[in-house]
């Protein structure tokens, strides 16, 4: 088969995004950012560079803070995925890091936002103890062009410490 | 009344939906039956095109079409206008919407593929045969207007688009009775844009091919409607172009692209929606870039210090075309002699073509290149003398008294260059006592230890809310809540949160009461654009206007309706009151009865509407000021540098959101310290890009940059009804010179004296291994 037929070849899968499992054929090279965005129509999780180092993609998989444009969608198949749209309860309360974020200025043009929020939930509800050097550790894969990443770290320390019920 | 939310750090209105994924990015836009395009790109950095085969490209499944310059009609082959005309450069090139004929960078759009699905374009995409004829490339700024040197397109005679020249005063005088005379060889490296956010274009024609609607990742939706308009030979009533949620800008955004005309003539051409999205590979060749400059100067310095001269030549790398004409060198140029008050002063700059991307502003224009010149000068005369980096500048600076200051330039329209406002010196010892009086100590500390810790200093003046105007229209609809409508858009800036601030003041109502739409050509007449600094001056002063005037409408018409003088009446929660009464109308029912009713006369003497519209008109710049402090630590064995604390004081006028103006000034100067330690935009000696991915070009990460510490100055501008001037760029045009002379003193020990930037790890250990 040469690399176009290849193209053309689909696989079922089924996910569990955001608490709705959702089963789908799809192109085997589809990767799991186009599919959320293109098949599920979730379009919060942003395509940023497409080659693995800007992190806006991010999502949470299974726990893990992972990057869905270096994943094909079928390597998803039976997996559990949330994504931004997923993080903020069904009764529209957010989550400490989106309200931080809201409240320390953390976004400006709020496009690496996505990347940045799921990343800093999925290790600060790992860890909510985590320290301002971790957290910059943390967010070492995400690029942002607009905030010097100050106030999102800020914000981090913030929801870290509600994470903990220090207030 | 006192204001309440002009000056407060007000949360951004713009968030909640940004922080829970509903942004509505130009990708993000749902589109039915929209097709989407891949734009095959020039892989030569100068070449003859002899054909351009398409069948195989075309028999591919899924593809919908394939079209080249030859398929759209004229426009599509003809240069795209200038968009700031220099009637100087005696050969204007730009490129045409589809390159025809010719190309003249790695990245120039030669043709599009037209596909049911992005993947199937981008595999069609590499089926086009095009046969390019390839032709020497220049890429050697240094040797542009060598003889011989290849030229970078076969209209030129030579690289050399045209010189600037600048400057006043008795040059030779001053240099000749100074008593200090240094000379330097400076250069700056291109960056780019980099918005996390590509670019994008989709456009959907009306089936009756009278209208078209466009959606552009721009700056500057007017720009878009004009030049389509004027292209497409419709009415601008008739092309509606969106700025939608657009992820950074940074001066790139601003551009009116290849893309931006192709992708809606390809859209007529068809009759479908068509869309365009900037992929990151793309986006680092397609574009644009800027600070590419070589510079030889003198400074000429009295026995204390003072500079009292600068003279100097510049080349200028401008890439393949002049998209926006010479407006970088002229930013360069203009923004000479800096904070300095300098006797004389007389520049040229050679503004040169070469086979690489194109160059229009990126973060700063012309104005971090000439900072970073002249705060080398200013450190030279400094070490030499023996005097403090703030000394130097202290006794050079633009005394308070000397406001407002003629620098003795020309602004772009011929006008004199004149500073409005500030205190520079003030503004450096707030800078100064903020980084504390304990540096040296530490300093020699430290080197005792085998540590090398240095100081960075660097001072700036900035021109903002560049002409000629923006406009608002702020409207109060009878349910209460009030529309503020404008052309300035934004790119992450908070403009709907700063207006509305402006607004609610006015209008006796808060923030949230107010809905802000931006960057729709159909729900605003008229605008220019997000850039150069201007949209606080500019957007903000029309904004204040137009709810001053509608203030004034409500009041007029209240004191009708409650029959009390209009010294009475005050606005408060959404009330026009009597004061001291209980008397009041609500702005909602004052909006009902001017919305009017069939066969009711309005009041005499009033307009329909609880609404107004104002245009600002910058007839004078403000300028913005400042000096930043950083301290950084350099590993002499790896010639790692670390930034151990950035210290910024910054004079923007008033502040409508300090929040948001610290937002600006952090972004920017990581900006500027990405253009000093990491982004290298790398093209071999073919005008190959070598840099392309993340991975080989470099961006700031949260793991290297410093907490920046910010102090703020507040020199309200004269020169608009608001007091403010512009925050946008502030941030970075002092960056990228204060980290150098923080590394340069860092290094003192070894003698090791810079002048350019990037400076990379391997470049600091060959430089401390010379030393």
């Amino acid at each position: 088969m040469s690399e176009l037929d290849h193209a053309q070849t689909t696989r079922h899968i089924s996910v569990t995004v955001n608490g709705t499992v959702y089963e789908r054929d799809v192109l085997t090279r589809t990767h799991l950012g186009d599919f959320l965005r293109q098949e599920l129509g979730l379009t919060g999780t942003h395509l940023g560079c497409e080659h693995g180092v800007c992190g806006a993609c991010t999502i949470i998989l299974d726990g893990q803070p992972i990057r869905s444009c270096l994943m094909l969608a079928v390597q998803a198949n039976g997996a559990t995925i949330r994504t931004i749209e997923g993080l903020a309860q069904a009764d529209g309360t957010l989550h400490p890091v989106q309200e931080a974020f809201w409240d320390k200025h953390g976004l400006q043009c709020g496009f690496c936002t996505p990347g940045m929020v799921t990343t800093l939930a999925a290790v600060l509800e790992a860890d909510p103890t985590l320290d301002e050097t971790a957290i910059r550790e943390a967010i070492s894969g995400n690029i942002c062009r607009c905030t010097g990443y100050e106030t999102i770290v800020d914000a981090a320390l913030q929801a870290a410490s509600r994470m903990r019920g220090d207030h | 009344m006192g204001a309440r939310y002009f000056g407060a750090a007000v949360k951004r209105l713009e968030d909640p939906k940004l922080i829970t994924g509903r942004g509505q990015y130009l990708d993000d836009i749902a589109m039915p039956g929209v097709l989407h395009v891949a734009v095959v790109r020039s892989p030569h950095a100068h070449a003859l095109i002899n054909a351009i085969d398409t069948s195989m490209a075309r028999g591919h499944a899924g593809v919908v079409a394939v079209l080249t310059a030859d398929d759209l009609g004229e426009m599509a082959r003809k240069p795209m206008p200038m968009m700031a005309p220099a009637p100087m450069v005696k050969t204007p090139l730009t490129q045409s919407p589809l390159a025809h004929g010719s190309v003249h960078y790695v990245g120039e759009a030669v043709a599009l593929v037209v596909a049911e699905s992005r993947a199937v374009a981008e595999d069609a995409a590499a089926m086009v045969m095009v046969d390019y004829d390839p032709l020497p490339a220049m890429v050697d700024l240094a040797h542009a207007l060598n003889e011989g040197a290849a030229v970078a397109n076969q209209a030129l005679q030579s690289n050399l688009a045209g010189t600037l020249k600048g400057g006043f005063g008795d040059v030779a005088g001053v240099f000749s009775k100074a008593a200090h005379v240094f000379k330097e060889s400076l250069s700056l490296h291109r960056g780019g844009c980099h918005a996390m956010e590509c670019r994008g274009v989709m456009a959907r024609p009306d089936p009756s091919g009278n209208r078209i609607d466009i959606w552009s990742s721009t700056q500057s939706p007017y720009m878009v409607r004009r030049a389509l308009a004027l292209c497409l030979g419709m009415d601008e009533a008739s092309v509606r172009v969106t700025a939608p949620d657009v992820g950074g800008g940074f001066g790139p955004k601003a551009v009116v692209y290849a893309e931006d005309y192709a992708i809606p003539m390809a859209a007529r051409h068809l009759g479908r929606a068509l869309k365009w999205v900037e992929d990151r590979g793309e986006h680092f060749v397609a574009t644009t870039q800027q600070r590419d400059q070589l510079w030889e100067l003198e400074v000429a310095a009295d026995a204390q210090g003072r500079m009292l001269g600068v003279r100097g030549h510049c080349l200028h790398d401008n890439g393949a075309y002049l998209p926006y004409g010479v407006v970088l060198p002229v930013t360069s140029m203009s923004s000479f002699p800096g904070p300095y008050a300098l006797e004389a002063l007389e520049i040229s700059i050679d503004v040169i073509y070469t086979n690489m991307v194109p160059n229009t502003p990126v973060r700063g224009a012309g104005r971090p290149n000439t900072c970073f010149v002249l705060e080398r000068l200013a450190d030279r005369v400094a070490r030499e003398l023996g005097i403090s980096r703030e000394d130097v500048r202290r006794r050079s600076f633009v005394q308070v008294s000397q406001f407002p200051y003629e620098t003795g330039m020309k602004a772009r329209d011929g006008s004199p260059v004149s500073y409005d406002s500030g205190d520079y010196v003030q503004c450096l010892d707030l800078a100064v006592a903020k980084f504390g009086s304990d540096f040296k100590a530490r300093q020699d500390k430290a080197r005792a230890e085998g540590r090398y810790i240095g100081m960075g200093i660097a001072s700036y003046v900035e021109d903002t809310g560049l002409a000629p105007y923006e406009g608002a229209t702020i409207r109060v609809q009878p349910n209460g809540k009030v529309l503020l409508l404008t052309g300035a858009a934004a790119q992450g800036q908070g403009h709907k949160t700063v207006f509305a601030q402006i607004a609610a003041d006015q209008l006796g109502i808060t923030p949230q009461d107010i809905t802000v739409e931006a960057g729709d050509t159909s729900l605003f007449p008229l605008g220019i654009g997000t850039i150069a600094s201007r949209v606080a001056v500019t957007g903000g002063s029309s904004v204040h206007m137009a709810a001053v005037e509608t203030r004034a409408k409500a009041i007029k018409v209240a004191s009708q309706v409650l029959e009390a003088q209009e010294a009475d009446l005050v606005l408060e929660g959404g009330f026009v009151k009597v004061s001291g009464t209980d008397r009041q109308v609500s702005l909602g029912q004052l909006a009902l009865m001017l919305h009017g009713n069939f066969g009711q006369p309005l009041p005499a003497g009033i307009a329909p509407g609880l609404s107004a519209t104002a245009f600002y008109e910058a007839r004078q710049t403000t300028f913005a000021n400042g000096t930043n402090l950083c301290e950084v630590e350099v590993d002499i064995e790896t010639g790692a540098v670390k930034i151990l604390r950035y210290v910024v004081a910054h004079d923007c006028g008033t502040l409508i959101n300090p929040m948001l103006v610290d937002g600006q000034i952090r972004g920017g100067v990581v900006h500027g310290i990405g253009n000093a330690l990491f982004e290298r935009m790398i093209y071999d000696e073919n005008g190959q890009p070598q840099t392309t991915n993340y991975g080989e070009y470099l961006l700031p990460l949260a793991t290297e940059m410093p907490r920046i510490e910010i102090v703020h100055m507040e020199s309200p501008s004269p020169r608009n009804p608001i007091g403010v001037k512009g925050a946008g760029e502030g941030g970075t045009i002092p960056a990228a010179a204060c980290v150098i002379s923080a590394i340069e003193d860092a290094l003192s020990p070894f003698h090791v004296r810079l002048g350019s930037h990037p400076l990379s790890p391997q470049d600091l250990v060959e430089l401390i291994d010379r030393g």
